[in-house]
Order: structure tokens, then sequence, then C-alpha cells
């Protein structure tokens, strides 16, 4: 079985994120990227898939600064292709850009299954996993976690809904499902073993197709939300905050005193 | 092209979806504005007792068929995308759920409109559709002008009240007939429901829970002794769940469990929408967060700007000295 999974590289929430001056976009001079969290969920299926029943992974992504230490970490991780689609900023920042332009790349890709993560944190016009499905023709689920195959031609894929509960749906083959989250946590490549993979393995490259349709929609104003309604914040040394939540939960009735 | 506006009807297991009456709300909003009707749109079996849910809209319209009971991806997109072909809405709401995320993707691949998802808003301004998605982990607010002359918005939970879209009452109901499918390349098997035997966290009075500021597994005693002296148990964010370091029955927002304790403490959170839709609801709620700029903040009564580590212990030791 072959196993594709798009990977993108998105803003590292734990940085402070500032808006240009035309307020329209982030300022990306400063911006660090990292993996898209649900993409590591992906990256880890598609791995214990091919651990546990044989397959071919390969991972591939717009050539979006940064990608390659990522995907030399994918392939230290035990993916067998990784490959970069230069030229495709005319897609970026439209999901649905973006998808046609995968859709194109993959015509030329062998895969029974695509494993994309889901609702990147810059994601604002939708669905990757779906849109892909819709331009290659396939059959598609969003917001999985878990899969496992289902005789030769099927897998079977969670849909996890509120409160904890999952559909289980069996899928045909071929299929994009959009991953949540891995069965297991996402394993680990140690930095020496990217080095190494950097050291002695070769990303692939091939040229991305231009995009055939975009979000429809144009971003007007990027602003942080105002300030309204705000907590209270309890300033001091943490026993003076100690103190006064202390004091705090004792006026609700809900510490003993 | 219609001046309607459209709600796609969730529903499951015979219930509809909390967020259909938010949508409703906010279609009403919308169909004012554009002069148009508001229109519930369904697919599924046996829907007739839910269409008596949807009084707040002004006509539901019922794509019903034997194969389209439960949800699946593909009969559900192909029966609303004939619903919305024949009635060609200026705006059709869905949730921002699983299934919506599904449906609203799908619908606009094949209908060709576009979608703007993970709205709070949605407003027409001179016949401009203007939608406002929450990106970026809560962080950010993206204003963006939508083109042509159909669109979809994938709707946040929480957006607007639902009492608003809650009205029984008849509205007048029409059957679309099912547009001929082909195979099935989707097919539904069964429901899962949660594991039993572990706390249940939608009945505990007292949560503290715990984000990826935790770090490290080994220190979960940190949030569990500050819930011991609470009387309290240990719930978390979805990280926390992924990584293993708690049960999935722990994990609270919308993948999650929607709680309303009475005192929810969010250390080490940073208050994703995603998170914020299970726990907003809390009676009293307290965060604490290096990240001043944290979207926690926004739904916490009280905050503290600070480390986890250093705020909680003398926290639970003061607690615990005093009782
Ligand atoms: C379809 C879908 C469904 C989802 N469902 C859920 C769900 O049900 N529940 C859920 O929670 N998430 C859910 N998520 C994920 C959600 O989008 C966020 O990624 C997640 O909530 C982030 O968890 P977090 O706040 O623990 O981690 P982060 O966002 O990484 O935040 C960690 C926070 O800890 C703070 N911090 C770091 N160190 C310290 C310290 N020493 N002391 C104090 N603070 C510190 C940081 O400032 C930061 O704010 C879902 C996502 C998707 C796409
Ligand atoms: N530039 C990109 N290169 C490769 N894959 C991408 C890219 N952008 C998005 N994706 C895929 O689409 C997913 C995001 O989907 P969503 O945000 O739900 O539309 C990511 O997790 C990737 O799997």
């Amino acid at each position: 079985m072959d196993i594709v999974v798009p990977i993108k590289m998105v803003p590292d929430l734990v940085e402070e994120l500032e808006i240009d001056s035309e307020g329209r976009d982030l300022d990306r001079s400063s911006l660090k990227l990292r993996i898209s969290e649900w993409d590591e969920q992906a990256v880890e299926e598609a791995l214990l898939l091919r651990d546990k029943h044989g397959a071919r992974v390969t991972v591939i992504a717009l050539d979006t600064g940064d990608v390659d230490e990522t995907l030399f970490t994918c392939l230290a991780k035990g993916a067998d292709r990784a490959i970069k689609l230069l030229g495709g900023e005319a897609a970026q920042g439209s999901s649905r850009a973006t998808a046609s332009v995968l859709a194109k790349a993959l015509k030329g890709i062998p895969h029974d299954l695509v494993l994309t993560g889901v609702q990147a944190v810059d994601d604002r016009d939708g669905q990757v996993a779906v849109f892909l499905a819709e331009a290659l023709g396939l059959p598609h689920v969003s917001v999985v976690s878990g899969v496992e195959p289902a005789g030769p031609n099927a897998v079977v894929a969670r849909q996890e809904y509120a409160g904890g509960v999952m559909a289980e749906f069996e899928v045909d083959l071929p299929c994009v499902l959009g991953i949540q989250a891995a069965r297991e946590a996402p394993r680990y490549a140690p930095v020496s073993r990217v080095r190494q993979a950097m050291k002695t393995l070769k990303l692939e490259a091939a040229a991305a197709a231009a995009p055939d349709a975009g979000a429809g929609s144009t971003v007007r104003r990027l602003a942080k939300p105002d300030a309204g309604g705000r907590a209270e914040i309890l300033e001091g040394s943490p026993e003076e905050v100690a103190e006064k939540l202390y004091a705090i939960l004792k006026g609700k009735g809900l510490v003993k005193s | 092209m219609s001046q309607d506006v459209a709600v796609v009807i969730e529903h499951l297991g015979g219930k509809i979806a909390d967020i259909v009456f938010e949508m409703l709300g906010t279609g009403r909003e919308l169909a004012t504005s554009t002069g148009g009707k508001l229109l519930a749109v369904a697919a599924g079996q046996g829907l007739a007792p839910l269409a008596k849910e949807l009084g707040a809209a002004d006509a539901v319209l019922l794509c019903q068929g034997a194969g389209l009971e439960p949800y699946t991806p593909d009969a559900h997109q192909q029966a609303l995308a004939a619903v919305l072909t024949a009635r060609a809405p200026r705006i059709t709401l869905v949730g921002n759920t699983s299934i919506g995320m599904d449906l609203g993707a799908g619908l606009a691949a094949a209908l060709g409109w576009p979608l703007v998802a993970y709205c709070r808003g949605a407003r027409l301004e001179g016949g401009t559709l203007v939608a406002t998605s929450q990106i970026y982990g809560g962080k950010l607010l993206a204003e963006a002008a939508v083109a042509g002359e159909h669109a979809i918005v994938s709707m946040l939970a929480g957006s607007s009240p639902a009492e608003a879209g809650r009205a029984a009452g008849a509205s007048a109901v029409e059957e679309i007939a099912v547009p001929a499918g082909g195979p099935r390349r989707v097919r539904f098997r069964r429901l899962i429901q949660p594991a039993a035997g572990d706390v249940d966290i939608t009945r505990e009075g007292v949560l503290v829970s715990v984000g990826r500021g935790l770090q490290s597994k080994d220190n979960l005693p940190v949030v569990e002794e500050l819930a011991r002296a609470l009387g309290g148990t240990v719930s978390a964010s979805r990280p926390i769940v992924d990584q293993g370091w708690l049960p999935k029955t722990r994990q609270v927002g919308k993948s999650g469990m929607t709680v309303k304790p009475k005192l929810y403490v969010a250390v080490g959170i940073s208050g994703a929408p995603e998170h914020l839709e299970g726990m907003r609801g809390a009676e009293l709620i307290v965060a604490v967060n290096t990240d001043a700029n944290a979207p926690i903040f926004t739904v916490a009564h009280y905050g503290v700007v600070g480390d986890l580590f250093d705020v909680l212990p003398p926290l639970t030791e003061k607690i615990k000295a005093s009782a």
C-alpha cells in the first residue's frame, strides 16, 4: 500500500504573533515555523500502519520556508520518500488552492491512502483533505483518529464527535482522511538521526502546478480579539497570589475555612 | 440566486446538535439583512420529529432516504448538494464540527462556492458578505470579504446564544427527492461510546485542568495535589490526552467533554476555541498561564500571569493548611 502524507509548516503559537503594517497578514520577517501538530499525528498513523501491515510512506510539502528539516525529520522517523513541491507560492494562504496543487502532484505519485492533518492554525478556508479528495474524485472522512486496514481495498476510519463519541466508517481505497490523532503518541527522532538523514538522504523535488481556485474571499483585516471581558489579573509574588486566590475561593464557598 | 439563508441541520442519534440553534439565530439576523427566508435543511431518515424543533426557520427542507441514516460524508454531501442546488441560497451556514468539516468543504467543492471557515460572526455590508474567522489557536481574528453570489460559512460553537434559534412550532416542511447516487464508498459501521469506568468529569464540581504547559507527565502531581486539596479532579486539554498522559475520558473540549463545574482552574492551557467550547460555561474560571496574551484570559474570571510550577504549590499549601 502507498500512503502519502502532505505536511504543512505553520507559525509556532508559542511565539508572539505580530501583524504587518498593512494589517492583513502576519509579519513574516521573524516568524518561527513548525510542522502543523496534526500532521505529526498523520505521519505517525502512516508509520504505524507501515510497521504493522507494510506500506510505503511518502511525505510531501509545498516548499514554504524551513520545510527541509521537517521533511528530513520525517525520513529520520522512517518515511520512505520526501517530496518538495517547488514554486507553489501562489497556492499559499488558501487551503483550496493548496489542495488543487497537491491533487495535480498526486497524479504522478502512487497513493492508496492519503493522510492529511486537519485544521492547520492558519487555515481560513477549510479542509484540504476534503478539497483534495473532491479534486481527485476520492471518498474522504475528516477528523479521524485511528485507521486500520479492512481487507485489501478498504480501511476502517474513526471520526471523532463531541463527548468522546466516535463513528466507525469503512472507506474504500483510494481515499483521503483528515487525521486528528494517531493511535499512539508521535514517535521522536533524535537530532543525531535527523542530522544523519540530512547527510545521507535526499529530498526529491518536483515543480508545483498552478492552483485552480483560491479561497474566494480576501482578508481585509487581521486583528487581536478585543480585550473586553478579560480576566481580572491577580498580581504579586506566588505567595501573595495564593492568598488572593484563596480569599476568592473562600468567598465563593469553594474551599473549607 | 435567492436571498435566502440556509442552515445545515446536524443531528446524531435523533438529536439536533446544539450548534444548530446558534446558527438559526445567526441565520435569522443574516436573513433579515438579505431580505430572504431562513431555511433549515437536513438529510437523514425519520426526520419529522426533528423538524418540529426547527420553528425558528421559515421553512424546513428534508431530504430523506434509507441510505441517509446514519450520517456518512458522501451520501449526506450528495443529498444536501441537491437541496442547495435547487434553492441556491445566498448564504449557507454549517457548524464547524467534524461533520461540518466534511460537509462545508465537500459542498463548497461540489457547488463551486467559496467557503469561509472557523467563523465567529458573519454580516452583510451593502450586499457583500463579511465573515470573521478565528484562527491561530484563537489568538487572531481575520475579517474577510467574500466574493460571489453564494457562500458557505462554517460557524464556531459558542458564536451566538442557542436560545435565539430555539423555537418550537411548525415551519412549512418540504420534502426534496434523494438524488440517485452511485455505490457508497464510505459505509457506516457503528458508533463507539466513550469508555466507562474512569471518573465522569461532567459531574465534577471542581476541575483542575492541565495543558501542554505541564511539559512532562512526571509533573502531573503538581496539578493532582491542587485538585485533591480542592476536593476536585484533574481534567486536561487535548495534547495531554494525545500524548497518553491522561485518559480520553479526562479531555475537555470540542472532541472531548463539555463541562460546567462550579470551579475550573485552567493551568498551562492556551485557550484555543476547541478547548473553550467545552468549558466556557463553568461558573468560576481561574487561569494560570505564562503568556499574558493567552486566549484563556478572555473567558477566565481571574487570571494569574505566571509559571504554574511557582503559582500552584503555595496555593495548594494554603488550601491544605486552612482545611
Ligand atoms: C478538530 C479539532 C478538535 C479539537 N478538540 C479539542 C478538544 O476537545 N480539547 C482541547 O483541549 N483541544 C482540542 N483541539 C486542539 C486545540 O486546537 C489546541 O491545539 C489545544 O487545545 C491546545 O492545548 P493546550 O492549551 O494544552 O496547548 P498549547 O496551545 O500549546 O498551550 C500551552 C499553554 O501553556 C502555557 N505555558 C507553558 N508553560 C507554562 C508554565 N510553566 N506555566 C504556565 N503556563 C505555561 C503557554 O503559554 C501556552 O498558553 C482540537 C483541535 C482540532 C483541530
Ligand atoms: N503547503 C502544504 N503542503 C502540504 N500539505 C499541506 C499544505 N497545506 C496544507 N496541507 C495539508 O492540509 C492539512 C491542513 O488541512 P486544513 O487546515 O484542515 O485545511 C495539513 O495538515 C496538511 O496535511
